[in-house]
């Protein structure tokens, strides 16, 4: 039993993780339609910004609270400038372009952040030391002590905070609007005085932002980072994306709950070698068996 | 007119500027470096104002020019169209010329050791790409995890020869088969997937073999990898220098000098062999029923469902076929390198051969046969600056699909037409 509630609070923090980043891959298949499949490498962006301020920041001796806001901002901020780069040069040219263009340009987009970030801050992994440490412990008595660290609060609480935020944007503003009319039919959106390359290059820095708050947290949870995390969180995202059917920004949530639930449950009790198959078994199965997720749209295919 | 140009690619270039600034500051001018176990941050401010600088200037002049060639506004020449053109007329030519060339090349002066693995590296990439075009170009399958097929082809070969000590020539086959089961293993449960789902769950299933391979340490060793893969005979004359008593070897045979040479040229001509006999099966099977079933199915799949033909039949079909080849391949890197790790196959590997597949044009011969001189020589030629080679092979997919989004060799003529040309 207390095995399994620090699974859970586990499994809690990493979900919160993934889907921070689903959301990312999630808005922009729904607004043009394509797997952007840099977006993982710009969650890595993301925590190599972090990481780099997070240094700065240590030998300033600020306090610890503005710190967090500050590096939050930083990594907002600067990987922003990543997603919209990356939309401007290489998708926004192949938006008329048959379908495989964009995936392809996109995963030569991944392979050159990757590289880039290799060649830049070099391969070897980083180690950061701990920002916030300490917790509650709970059940002392019994031979398994649940700790619910102060960093998982954190990390639990920034994303609740962000996915708050972000609904509103989506559901209350004119660009949330925008979006959605995007979504439904370009042409039309544009004949309606709507500037669709801007609403997508708001799609992009949005999605960008909260994957660089992943990237943060991702920094500050594991401690350490190397230019290939991009890869394997990507994936795992993408598959939150799809678990809670794509397109739609409730469901990649519940999605990337689900696939850090199931990733740690997985480790915790069966193996902890094969904790990436799971991620992948997870999205082989749904795909097969709900090809549109818990919460997607029905695709109906016409002539 | 000409004043207000340079005031907007002026204002345009400064933007760029201050982009280029957020994007290569901290990456590129923070560097962070392990001190005595714990991370500093380097400034490299210098390398980030070159950056910078060449971003914004490169910006004004971009701008200049294109705006001098909207006023010119010209039929753009494309150098695709000339080379596709040119192949259409001089085909059959080029390619006996190629293959000549081929033949020949391992007794031409400059053939070292150093250009016969690149020629061997590069054929190895020209078998895998046309193994792969059979899946994306024929069929319309985006198949990010072909590599998969090399890894299990290659395992097959590794531990038969190793265990059974069967000989390359029984246990080709075998690894061929064995990838064969397993494309269609793998393609039973996800071929009626759509186009990028279906990419994103071969991408797992390329992931889930090499995680299997990493793990499963009886059979594999993990990633220490096999060791002592047997090297290929000569129809049973080995390429040794001393051979094992009683033993005929390939050079005591022949009444030539031992030469390491000759086992690299005899493996040249292995994978020529292996290269071209995937073509010429590819090249046939276009014309048979399978063959048309599956450019049809590329083109319309619910217009071939009405006409009778079975889409998850035919995908698998071509996926099987394709697995197989990718398993030739995989046996034969095996024997050449005669170790083999999970490390060789990466999902960086899949991405090669997708690109030389797309890039090459999806279903030409030749596209993929140029493409891959073009990529793999692109890696080769900036082997010196290791972590920036792939950072230009990127960017090379990346130009290539925004300037040629159909590939370089883009014009698709349909196999069979009706009419005078059938």
């Amino acid at each position: 039993m207390e095995y399994f509630l620090q699974q859970l609070i586990n499994g809690v923090t990493l979900g919160s993780v993934y889907g921070l980043i689903a959301i990312g891959y999630t808005m922009v298949y729904g607004i043009i339609g394509m797997i952007n499949f840099a977006h993982g490498d710009i969650f890595m962006v993301g925590a190599f910004v972090a990481l780099i301020s997070f240094i700065l920041f240590a030998l300033t001796g600020i306090s610890l609270p503005i710190v967090l806001i500050l590096v939050l901002l930083i990594a907002m901020v600067f990987t922003a400038c990543y997603g919209w780069t990356v939309e401007k040069l290489a998708y926004k040219p192949l938006r008329k372009s048959f379908r495989l263009a964009p995936l392809i340009s996109a995963l030569g987009m991944s392979i050159v952040l990757q590289n880039y970030v290799q060649a830049a801050q070099g391969a070897r992994i980083k180690t950061l030391q701990p920002v916030i440490q300490g917790g509650f412990n709970f059940f002392k008595d019994s031979n398994f002590v649940v700790t619910l660290s102060y960093l998982q609060i954190f990390i639990v609480l920034v994303t609740i905070v962000l996915m708050a935020i972000f609904t509103l944007l989506i559901t209350r503003t004119a660009l949330g609007r925008a979006q959605r009319a995007c979504e439904q039919d370009r042409t039309m959106t544009a004949l309606m005085g709507i500037n669709v390359d801007r609403t997508i290059s708001m799609t992009f820095i949005i999605g960008s932002s909260l994957a660089s708050v992943a990237g943060v947290m991702f920094v500050m949870y594991y401690g350490v980072i190397d230019f290939y995390i991009g890869f394997l969180a990507g994936i795992k995202a993408f598959t939150a994306a799809v678990l809670g059917g794509i397109g739609s920004i409730p469901g990649a949530m519940l999605g990337g709950l689900l696939i850090g639930l199931i990733e740690t449950f997985w480790s915790g009790y069966i193996s902890i070698e094969y904790k990436d198959i799971a991620a992948f078994t997870t999205l082989v199965i749904v795909l097969i068996f709900f090809p549109t997720g818990f919460l997607g749209k029905p695709d109906i295919e016409k002539v | 007119m000409g004043k207000d140009l340079i005031q907007k690619s002026l204002k345009d270039s400064l933007f760029t500027g201050i982009i280029a600034l957020a994007l290569f500051g901290p990456i590129v001018g923070l560097r962070t470096v392990a001190k005595n176990e714990v991370l500093v941050v380097e400034p490299k401010w210098f390398v980030v104002l070159l950056i910078v600088a060449f971003c914004a200037v490169g910006r004004f002049f971009i701008n200049i020019y294109s705006y001098k060639k909207e006023q010119r506004r010209g039929e753009p020449s494309s150098l695709g169209k000339v080379i596709s053109n040119f192949l259409d007329e001089k085909g059959a030519q080029i390619a006996i010329a190629a293959i000549a060339f081929s033949v020949i090349f391992p007794f031409m002066p400059f053939a070292d050791r150093y250009w016969m693995d690149i020629a061997i590296m590069m054929m190895t990439y020209i078998m895998l790409g046309w193994g792969l075009n059979i899946v994306i170009g024929l069929a319309g399958l985006l198949d990010l995890g072909y590599v998969a097929f090399y890894a299990v082809g290659a395992y097959s070969y590794a531990l038969f020869a190793i265990h059974f000590g069967w000989s390359f020539w029984i246990c080709l086959p075998i690894a061929g088969l064995f990838a064969g089961m397993f494309g269609i293993l793998l393609g039973f449960p996800v071929l009626r997937l759509r186009g990028d789902y279906l990419a994103i769950v071969t991408l797992a299933f390329g992931e889930m073999i090499r995680i299997l391979l990493l793990n499963w340490y009886e059979l594999t060793k993990g990633p220490d990898g096999l060791t002592g893969i047997p090297r290929p005979s000569f129809f049973g004359l080995p390429f040794k220098r001393y051979p094992d008593e009683g033993v005929e070897t390939f050079h005591t045979f022949f009444g030539l000098e031992y030469d390491p040479m000759q086992r690299i040229i005899f493996l040249y001509y292995l994978i020529l062999v292996l290269a071209l006999i995937t073509n010429a099966f590819t090249i046939k099977i276009r014309r048979l029923p399978v063959g048309r079933a599956w450019e049809a199915l590329r083109e319309d799949e619910i217009a071939c469902k009405s006409l009778g033909v079975n889409p998850r039949n035919t995908k698998l079909t071509a996926f099987a076929i394709g697995a197989m080849f990718g398993g030739f391949a995989g046996s034969f890197f095996a024997t050449r390198q005669a170790f083999i790790s999970p490390e060789s196959f990466t999902f960086i590997e899949s991405a090669i051969i997708v690109a030389i597949v797309v890039l090459g044009g999806m279903g030409s011969q030749t596209g993929v046969v140029l493409s891959t001189i073009f990529l793999i020589g692109l890696i080769e030629v900036f082997r010196d600056f290791e972590s920036y080679r792939m950072v230009a092979f990127g960017g090379a997919m990346v130009l290539i699909m925004i300037f040629r989004p159909r590939g370089i060799l883009a014009k698709r003529k349909p196999t069979i037409t009706m009419g005078k040309h059938g």
